[in-house]
């Protein structure tokens, strides 16, 4: 697949998703275990992406600058620190931990 | 599920007979209703434009980082013009960063099962948007987080739909200006390692994570998916180990394990807090 064709490809699905929710009978998704799947499914694949996103690097497992930088991450939104803020502060420690290294 | 309706004053009839002033009350009803009304419209509005100047700024961080996955500038904006939903696309971008083209397929899946929740928006926000296709499809695409949270906030079906559109539209212009901006900048780093822009993806699925933490179940869920990703990482091609991780999220939903009672009332209420 070239990147275009993934990028379309998942953008269509997303809408169709969105559009889901407008046809199918409200009856259906509502149930609870639906509705929990649903719910936790977000916080799986929000979970699983941090630790890909801070310890792998291709398929290997590497402790480097990025684990640092999440747990800062962490505790700034802990103290409720905007998002914009905690991005740019997470990037800033990896960025200056490598440039110490 | 629908925002309680307003009071519609066709059963005044039992206070009728004892009030001293009969005559005055259907009169002063419909226009206390009319004011309470219009500021029930500004206090959506209002909502609408906050939510939607935050979030905008969540976008320069999504366009720089999706340029440093090796995105061009114009795949970045088709990104949040077409799928507009920030957690797939900071999803999408990421299993790309760790596998490149090869996870294609993984980085699609991901995607879409993290846009899944926008199907469950969908049937709380029909009702409020009101009719005909086009306005439903245009509806849809604008369901989110935040649309659908400010929609559901508001105590009127009139409020409701105006801050279900109001923050919708803000959300998507502000969201789709500020990805350009993103991108432009990101495009001018050059070197993303360097400036710590890996760490800063990981920091953002962080933030997308961290409102979503308030029920123990949830945060088992959370543990159990980042162990099971990490595990599975260097015998998985990338993209994989998230979707196995997606599992455990079937797995304990389905069973309702670490739920407690009464979880589906508390749930619904912490989706929508964001």
């Amino acid at each position: 697949m070239t990147l275009w064709q993934i990028i379309i490809a998942a953008s269509i699905a997303g809408v169709m998703v969105k559009m889901l929710g407008y046809l199918v009978p409200p009856a259906m998704l509502s149930r609870p275990t639906p509705a929990r799947i649903a719910d936790l499914l977000t916080v799986a694949l929000l979970a699983a992406l941090i630790a890909v996103q801070t310890l792998g690097s291709g398929q290997q497992i590497v402790l480097d600058a990025r684990v640092p930088a999440v747990i800062v991450a962490a505790g700034l939104f802990a103290l409720r620190v905007p998002f914009i803020i905690v991005v740019i502060a997470a990037a800033g420690v990896a960025a200056l931990i490598r440039a110490l290294a | 599920m629908t925002p309680p309706s307003r009071r519609d004053g066709d059963e005044p009839a039992p206070e009728s007979h004892d009030g001293p002033a009969p005559a005055a009350e259907p009169a002063a009803e419909p226009a206390v209703e009319a004011v309470a009304e219009a500021r029930n419209r500004r206090i959506a509005i209002r909502s609408g434009i906050a939510v939607g100047g935050a979030t905008a700024a969540y976008g320069v961080s999504f366009g720089a980082l999706a340029v440093a996955a090796g995105l061009s500038v114009w795949q970045t904006s088709f990104l949040s013009l077409v799928m507009f939903s920030g957690g797939s696309q900071f999803a999408l971008i990421g299993v790309l960063a760790a596998g490149g083209l090869a996870a294609g397929p993984a980085a699609i899946a991901s995607a879409t099962l993290l846009g899944t929740r926008n199907a469950l928006y969908g049937m709380r926000t029909a009702p409020i948007v009101g009719g005909g296709w086009a306005r439903r499809l245009a509806a849809a695409w604008l369901t989110i987080d935040e649309s659908t949270a400010v929609a559901l906030a508001q105590p009127t079906p009139a409020s409701s739909r105006v801050g279900f559109w109001v923050t919708g539209l803000c959300v998507f212009v502000g969201w789709n200006i500020t990805t350009l901006i993103g991108a432009l900048i990101g495009d001018a780093l050059g070197d993303t390692r360097a400036y710590g822009l890996d760490a800063a993806a990981a920091a953002a699925f962080v933030g997308l994570l961290w409102p979503r933490l308030k029920r123990r179940q949830a945060v088992t869920v959370a543990v159990a998916a980042a162990v099971v990703a990490a595990m599975l990482t260097p015998a998985l091609m990338p993209g994989l180990p998230v979707l196995a991780a997606a599992l455990v999220a079937v797995l304990v939903g389905y069973f309702n394990w670490f739920g407690g009672r009464g979880g589906r009332g508390a749930g619904s209420r912490e989706r929508m807090t964001r």
